[in-house]
């Protein structure tokens, strides 16, 4: 158990818990509390990934979320997961991790070549080349495929199962550390509803790194007893584990929850292993800390090359010491406590500090504890390539643009570096807020406020704790407050004694004596391998504005989204302008904050409950009868019923004849239902549909067509009036809710003083329709057959009897231009009611009827199905249905535009009848006609078939088509090219009623 | 995602609703007497104002009433809600 | 202009690529132009790069209020394909996806336009049916196109689910295999770079404020750098064009909707071909970095804002775990949101407006990248004759009014 690099004490780690892991086949040891990066940094494991263009090794750069290097792909099989950030991923017993992006292997990687040629391949490269042959680019695209993407995606699906939260709260705190809990204390104690949530395992934040003490004690102890104040309070969530992803319109956040990611086991399968919420919160108070900046410098991509801030996380929370021999580059003083930690962990250290003659606390106690300091100096060049083994330093002239004296070389295998301080304004830019650029410590900070949100703490520019801790209070006072709760006592900030500390010197790019590009590189998005020289080519080119710039780069486009990056590019191309950096732009910060798992997104929305299918009352009989489904809108329908070995068509077939000669029975519960009540019923439906209602009789059922205002058929239906002032309209199955909703939209908003109130019962009715010669003997059999002759209940009329005993509406109507009886029950009794018919059905062959079967039925009736015959494209004229359409009852919708100039040509798509030449041919729906065939396309299209099958009945092949002047066109010859190749299909132009014109059998 | 309040229901989130396009577009009351462009005027064209917009929104998943409310479009911010039929109310984005 | 190639680039390779040039000038506005195109984005600069170059018309500015590309250009999810249903339109997006397999030789720049092919999927026998009338469609139209079943869908696809039980099966598919992606930033600058090269004056950070009109006819715009005359002008603002419209004077049939994409984090290549499924409204393809690039669907509400709800994006999320399980592991890393500015008919509008010498080319919606090159050629014929092409014609904003839409939104309902 080597952990050559763990410090015998101190640390947050449980050092009685050893944990085992592997990675990249190597059985590795940490302790429970450790990162996969802290662990691996203990085992001395610096080298750990490549980067995405040139494959240059990489090692361990942050302690957090803004890590762009230290990507692996953790677990195996099912489970795999690229791309995990190696400072976030918490260790546990049994991890395996894996370096992604090298092949064969990490420490030799064939792909490196790509650094031999980095020369050739600077920034927008690809945009210069790669174009001849033009037919080569598939090739080269191939290529530069496979050695792009990092890790591998999973090969199963993925056993887990994650889960949704929808919250409200008055006040959410983004982020636990100092500024986060001393906002969540301070509304808490308010009273208010408080949710705080944060990334890591423990709230903490900085302090669980720092060794400044609270109150006079050490920080820790202040965090425990915050997080148990918080923890025993009412209406307050403590979330570890949690990041705050996105902050979207009207205060609405959500937040994923790693449940159980931290532990070995498989989940128990009743834990989620995700958890997103869903947040509207009242106030949010963001305390999101800050992200150390790298600095520029010759060759800063070494593993080994680390911010000083995260060497000190390392040391002080994880007891590893990364190096023994440190160089800390820095141009702030925060870098000096990283530089007095590793000294006093037992690391040889020195300071290379851009400033000159820097001054102050940190850096008299720097001096005390024995650090060498080089001011004015640089570290210019880095030595060693998977790991540091020593750095070059020069001094620099006044303005910091250029070296000023000879080189001194060190050796070293850590270097600790800072740029200084970029507040986390990544949830406050999502939220629309105004950023601003500070010079002081050159960065952007919140500035003005778009949503009722406030920033505290590093992320609002607070560098020092007691700042932190004092608007952390503030803001969550003033949080609670605009929440609608008082202020109470007793939650000011504690006292904090910490340092002074001085100013930042920014060097954008640390000169190395050579010219950039020449001799090593400056890198800004370690990731993307984007280098200063890059943003100087983008500059040269004009991709100048700061957008042009991440986009031609490819700068901040990597899965930290440029977190260590973004500033320093901005602030390389200001210079270039002689611009401000605020003149150049600022960045946009797009959620997520960090990547967030689809499937916790989809949450229990995937598979089953993706889109709840509906099914009827009758639905488990149609399954127990071997019925084949179809979805129709959200509904599974019967779409036959094959017996044994039966094919689709010889079933089909044997439904359709049974239908005509005997009796068939269908589940047509599906079909829209909308009850319609009001004493202006009849005048409503008088404007929605094209032909007149006020006149039919109570008792009577007819047809309708719906028109959007354009003219163009958008839904049908039978509506029977059941009342004076009551109508029940039948709608397309998948029509129903539109249908609804349209009623609605004219009755509320245009024509609100009409006394009409739509309700939708689709859900409430089952229908059993019984077609066929027999069906009078059949349902007769279940009520008073008496009742149901010709003249007692004619053809298009609706009639209350009881069925089967059971109280039912029966409607003499039919969409198979058959004898039919439309039976609705109440839903409760659909299945006894179809229990019923079927067992009074058997000594007539009753024969259950899919959908594909009514398909038939009704196209040899020449019967239309909106949706299928027409496309929203086409009129009540169009259809040959102009007697459908009133010509005297004045205005409805949609007749106005039949009078438009190109609605009224007489060139028009009209339904037609089609049959092919061979009677046994049926043309494929979607075919075009065409009036010659032509060797080769382009050939010009009059048509396109709608409706297509083989009729038992006509027997033959019939088909619907919508063809320009087809009514005028009967008995014409037409083609149906084949997409097969095969010759076209001779088809000739007919009615398009097949069967029974006189409509006879319906009404017998 | 937004935060609508419903003039009956109260506030509740957007996935509740749905909208219907700009609000106060009369169907012409003689639809014979209005010339080809009038009518499409009417059918087609919409104001789709970068500023404040007044729009039909209907609470679907809930009292499926429809209601007006004054929203600005760039900021995406709801500025009044208020029923059909009523006044569009002045307000500043 | 000095040409990109291999071998220019190895020669400022030697140089340490400290002599490239700009891709393109940033020069001041000039007083007058003949032609002025407001909008940088790919169909603005495309208007201008082939006015100059088809028409010889190069006294032209092109005026863009931001950066140019910066609007839908790169923004949407760089699908380009030209399988359409209509005449007009398969017209029109073939015209275009014939000009994208040259371009990159065309602009000597590489839009890295990748023929992988473009998959529409069926998920029941309705879509099957208007897949099947498309297909047909599109075939005698002389574009290619072809029909998948469920298995070669998988061969095409392996990490799709084309299990039957799934909630959405896959019962087939049409293939476009000459459709495809490319790179979208790349269009704008390549656009632009040749457009400079033939003299046109690309004005970025030049926002137009307001048109001079005399007499019904315009004479010039007033912008945040000064007044800038011209007798012929078009409007290619996607996402803005009913404000300018406004300030011109007229109303349109457009609204203004988000549309949001988003991509993952990058991985090894796993998907060789584009996927879309307009039932779920998932739109899917991994770019050559690795990542997945998802389109999703667009809110109902107009908002210039370039953010959309939430929900969509959650809802498109359990219908691609359910279609491509293998994603539930991977990971949302950046989402955005565009304007897409939509029709009633889901067609473009190319052509005059009410204003004499102000032409319009808009409301692309959904279908905007693709159509880059053809509705920069088809708009400078039209800017050039004073007259809308063949091509242009039936987008003509009057079709409103006579009721010759061209309705792709097919408003099928699910029937029966």
């Amino acid at each position: 158990m080597s952990q050559k690099f763990r410090l015998a004490e101190g640390g947050r780690i449980d050092r009685t818990r050893p944990v085992a892991f592997r990675f990249d086949g190597a059985t590795l040891y940490g302790y429970a509390g450790d990162t996969l990066a802290s662990a691996l940094l203990a085992n001395g494991v610096h080298l750990v990934g490549r980067s995405f263009k040139y494959h240059r090794p990489r090692g361990i750069l942050s302690a957090g979320a803004e890590e762009p290097n230290a990507l692996v792909q953790l677990r195996e099989g099912a489970r795999t997961e690229p791309n995990m950030r190696a400072p976030q991923v918490e260790l546990f017993n049994g991890l395996v991790a894996e370096s992604q992006n090298r092949w064969p292997s990490l420490r030799f990687d064939v792909w490196a070549v790509n650094g031999l040629f980095s020369r050739f391949l600077p920034a927008g490269f690809y945009y210069k080349t790669f174009m001849w042959p033009a037919s080569r680019w598939m090739t080269y695209e191939k290529v530069i495929r496979n050695a792009a993407g990092l890790g591998k995606g999973p090969a199963e699906p993925d056993p887990d199962r994650y889960e949704h939260r929808n919250v409200w709260c008055d006040v959410l705190v983004a982020g636990g550390g100092p500024a986060g809990l001393m906002a969540a204390l301070a509304a808490a104690r308010s009273g208010a509803r408080v949710i705080v949530a944060d990334e890591q395992a423990e709230m903490g934040g900085s302090l669980l790194s720092d060794t400044t003490e609270i109150g006079g004690s050490p920080a820790a102890d202040w965090v425990a007893a915050v997080f148990d104040e918080l923890h025993a309070t009412a209406d307050v969530t403590v979330l570890p584990r949690t990041t705050v992803a996105g902050y979207y319109d009207h205060n609405y956040l959500t937040l994923l929850e790693r449940v159980t990611d931290h532990l070995g086991a498989e989940p128990d399968g009743k834990t989620p292993r995700q958890r997103f919420w869903k947040v509207r919160a009242k106030q949010v108070v963001l305390a999101t800390g800050a992200i150390e900046r790298p600095l520029c410098f010759r060759d800063n991509d070494r593993p080994g090359v680390m911010l000083a801030g995260a060497v000190r996380n390392y040391v002080n929370r994880y007891a590893v010491l990364p190096g023994r021999r440190a160089v800390v580059f820095t141009n702030n003083d925060s870098a000096y406590g990283a530089a007095i930690d590793l000294a006093r962990a037992g690391a040889a250290v020195k300071v290379v500090d851009l400033r000159r003659e820097p001054a102050g606390d940190l850096i008299d106690a720097a001096e005390s504890a024995g650090i060498e300091i080089m001011d004015g100096c640089a570290v210019t060049g880095v030595k060693g390539g998977k790991q540091v083994t020593g750095v070059t330093v020069r001094r620099l002239d006044e303005a910091g643009d250029e070296v000023a004296g000879g080189s001194r070389s060190m050796g070293c295998d850590l270097v600790a570096m800072s740029g200084g301080w970029n507040p986390t304004v990544h949830l406050f830019s999502q939220s629309r807020g105004k950023l601003r650029f500070d010079d002081g410590l050159a960065a952007f900070v919140p500035d003005r406020s778009f949503a009722a949100e406030r920033s505290a703490g590093s992320c609002n520019g607070a560098m020092t704790l007691s700042a932190c801790l004092k608007q952390g209070a503030e803001a969550g006072r003033s949080a609670a407050s605009d929440a609608g709760f008082k202020a109470k006592a007793g939650s000011a900030a504690p006292k904090v004694d910490e340092p002074e500390t001085g100013a930042t010197r920014s060097v954008w790019v640390v000169p190395s004596g050579k010219p950039l590009g020449r001799g090593g590189k400056h890198f800004i998005d370690f990731q993307n391998d984007v280098t200063a020289a890059d943003v100087h080519l983008a500059h040269r080119e004009g991709y100048v504005s700061i957008e042009h710039l991440k986009r031609y780069t490819t700068t901040g486009m990597g899965t930290d989204q440029g977190k260590t990056s973004n500033v320093n590019a901005l602030a390389i191309m200001a210079q270039l302008q002689g611009a401000s950096v605020p003149e150049v732009g600022t960045t946009t910060f797009r959620p997520p904050y960090t990547p967030v798992g689809f499937g916790a997104i989809a949450g229990r929305n995937t598979a089953e409950f993706m889109d709840p299918a509906r099914v009827t009352a009758m639905h488990d009989w149609h399954v127990e009868h071997g019925a084949v489904l179809e979805d129709v809108g959200q509904w599974k329908r019967p779409w036959y019923y094959p017996r044994d070995g039966e094919l689709m068509r010889d079933a089909v077939n044997r439904e359709v004849l049974a239908a005509r000669n005997s009796v068939g029975v269908l589940d047509a519960s599906t079909l829209g239902k909308i009850d319609i009540q009001g004493p202006d019923a009849a005048r409503f439906l008088n404007m929605i549909y094209t032909n007149a209602w006020l006149k039919l009789p109570v008792g009577s059922c007819r047809y309708g067509l719906m028109l959007h205002e354009d003219g163009m058929v958008f839904d049908d239906g039978v509506t029977t009036r059941l009342g004076k002032n009551r109508f029940l309209m039948t709608t397309t199955t998948g029509g129903a809710a539109n249908v609804l909703t349209w009623l609605e939209e004219w009755l509320q908003t245009e024509w609100p003083k009409m006394k009409v109130f739509c309700t939708s019962v689709t859900e409430q009715w089952a229908t059993v329709a019984v077609c066929g010669p027999y069906a009078r003997h059949v349902v007769g059999s279940l009520t008073e057959y008496d009742k149901l002759g010709p003249r007692d209940f004619e053809f298009m009329t609706m009639r209350e009897m009881d069925v089967a005993g059971i109280p039912a509406r029966v409607f003499r109507i039919s969409f198979t231009g058959e004898l039919a009886f439309e039976i609705n029950v109440p839903r409760r009794y659909g299945a006894a009611l179809w229990e019923a018919v079927w067992e009074a059905g058997q000594k007539y062959g009753i024969t259950p009827y899919g959908t594909e079967a009514m398909h038939v039925l009704r196209a040899e009736k020449g019967f239309i199905i909106v949706g299928q015959d027409t496309d929203g494209t086409v009129t009540p004229m169009d259809l040959g249905m102009d007697w459908m359409v009133a010509k005297t009852k004045g205005d409805f919708i949609g007749r106005r535009s039949f009078a438009r100039e190109d609605t009224a040509r007489d060139d028009r798509k009209q339904l037609v009848g089609l049959f092919t030449e061979d009677p046994h041919q049926v043309l494929v729906e979607g075919a075009q006609l065409v009036e010659a065939v032509k060797p080769a396309p382009p050939m010009r299209m009059v048509g396109h078939v709608t409706s297509s099958y083989y009729s038992p009945n006509v027997g033959r092949s019939i088909a619907l088509a919508m063809l320009i002047r087809g009514r005028a066109r009967m008995g014409q010859t037409l083609f149906a090219p084949r997409l097969d190749g095969g010759a076209p299909l001779e088809v000739t132009v007919t009615d398009p009623m097949f069967y029974d014109r006189g409509g006879v059998r319906a009404r017998g | 995602m937004f935060l609508i309040e419903c003039p009956w229901c109260g506030p509740r989130s957007q996935t509740e609703f749905h909208c219907h396009g700009e609000a106060h577009i009369a169907r012409p009351k003689y639809p014979d007497a209005v010339s080809d462009a009038e009518w499409a005027d009417y059918v087609f064209n919409r104001s789709n104002t970068k500023g404040v917009i007044y729009e039909r929104w209907v609470h679907n998943h809930g009292c499926r009433r429809w209601f007006n409310v004054a929203r600005d479009t760039v900021s995406d911010r709801i500025l009044a809600v208020y029923r059909v039929g009523g006044k569009r109310p002045e307000v500043t984005p | 202009m000095p040409g990109y190639s291999a071998f220019t680039l190895v020669r400022n390779a030697l140089s340490y690529h400290e002599n490239w040039q700009r891709a393109w000038r940033s020069p001041e506005p000039r007083p007058e132009y003949d032609i002025l195109v407001i909008g940088g984005g790919g169909h603005g600069l495309a208007t201008a790069y082939y006015l100059a170059r088809e028409h010889g018309i190069n006294n032209v500015a092109v005026l863009e209020k931001g950066w140019i590309g910066g609007g839908n250009t790169g923004r949407n999810t760089t699908i380009v394909r030209s399988n359409y249903l209509w005449d007009e339109s398969a017209a029109i997006y073939e015209h275009s996806l014939k000009l994208w397999e040259g371009l990159s030789q065309e602009l000597n720049f590489n839009v890295m336009f990748s023929q992988r092919g473009v998959m529409n999927l069926a998920h029941n026998l309705h879509d099957w049916r208007e897949l099947n009338r498309r297909v047909h469609a599109i075939r005698l139209n002389g574009i290619d196109s072809e029909i998948l079943n469920a298995r070669q869908v998988k061969e095409e696809a392996p990490i799709l689910n084309v299990s039957r039980d799934s909630r959405y099966p896959i019962i087939g598919a049409s293939m476009q295999r000459r459709g495809g992606t490319a790179r979208h930033d790349a269009v704008a600058w390549g656009y632009a770079r040749g457009a400079d090269a033939r003299g046109v004056d690309i004005i970025q950070n030049c926002e137009v404020t307001g048109f001079v009109i005399d007499n019904g006819k315009v004479a010039g715009v007033e912008t945040t750098r000064g007044r800038i005359k011209a007798g012929r002008i078009g409007v290619v603002v996607a996402g803005h064009s009913s404000v300018l419209a406004e300030m011109a004077g007229f109303r349109m049939p457009v609204e203004s909707n988000p549309l949001q994409a988003l991509v993952s984090d990058p991985i090894k290549p796993v998907l060789d071909c584009v996927v879309m499924s307009s039932a779920v409204h998932v739109y899917v393809s991994q770019s050559d970095r690795g990542e997945f690039v998802i389109g999703a669907g667009s809110d109902a509400h107009v908002s210039y804002s370039q953010r959309g709800s939430f929900d969509i994006i959650e809802g498109i999320m359990g219908a691609l775990c359910e279609l491509v399980p293998m994603v539930s592991r991977m990971k949302l890393m950046r989402q955005w949101g565009g304007i897409v500015d939509v029709t009633p008919d889901r067609s473009p509008i190319i052509g005059k407006t009410p204003v004499e010498g102000l032409f319009i080319n808009c409301a692309w919606g959904t279908g905007g990248f693709k159509s880059t090159p053809g509705s920069g050629h088809a708009f400078a014929a039209t800017l050039a004759a004073g007259e809308p092409n063949d091509m242009a014609g039936p987008f003509t904003l009057d079709r409103f009014r006579t009721g010759f839409l061209i309705d792709e939104a097919g408003a099928a309902a699910v029937a029966h």
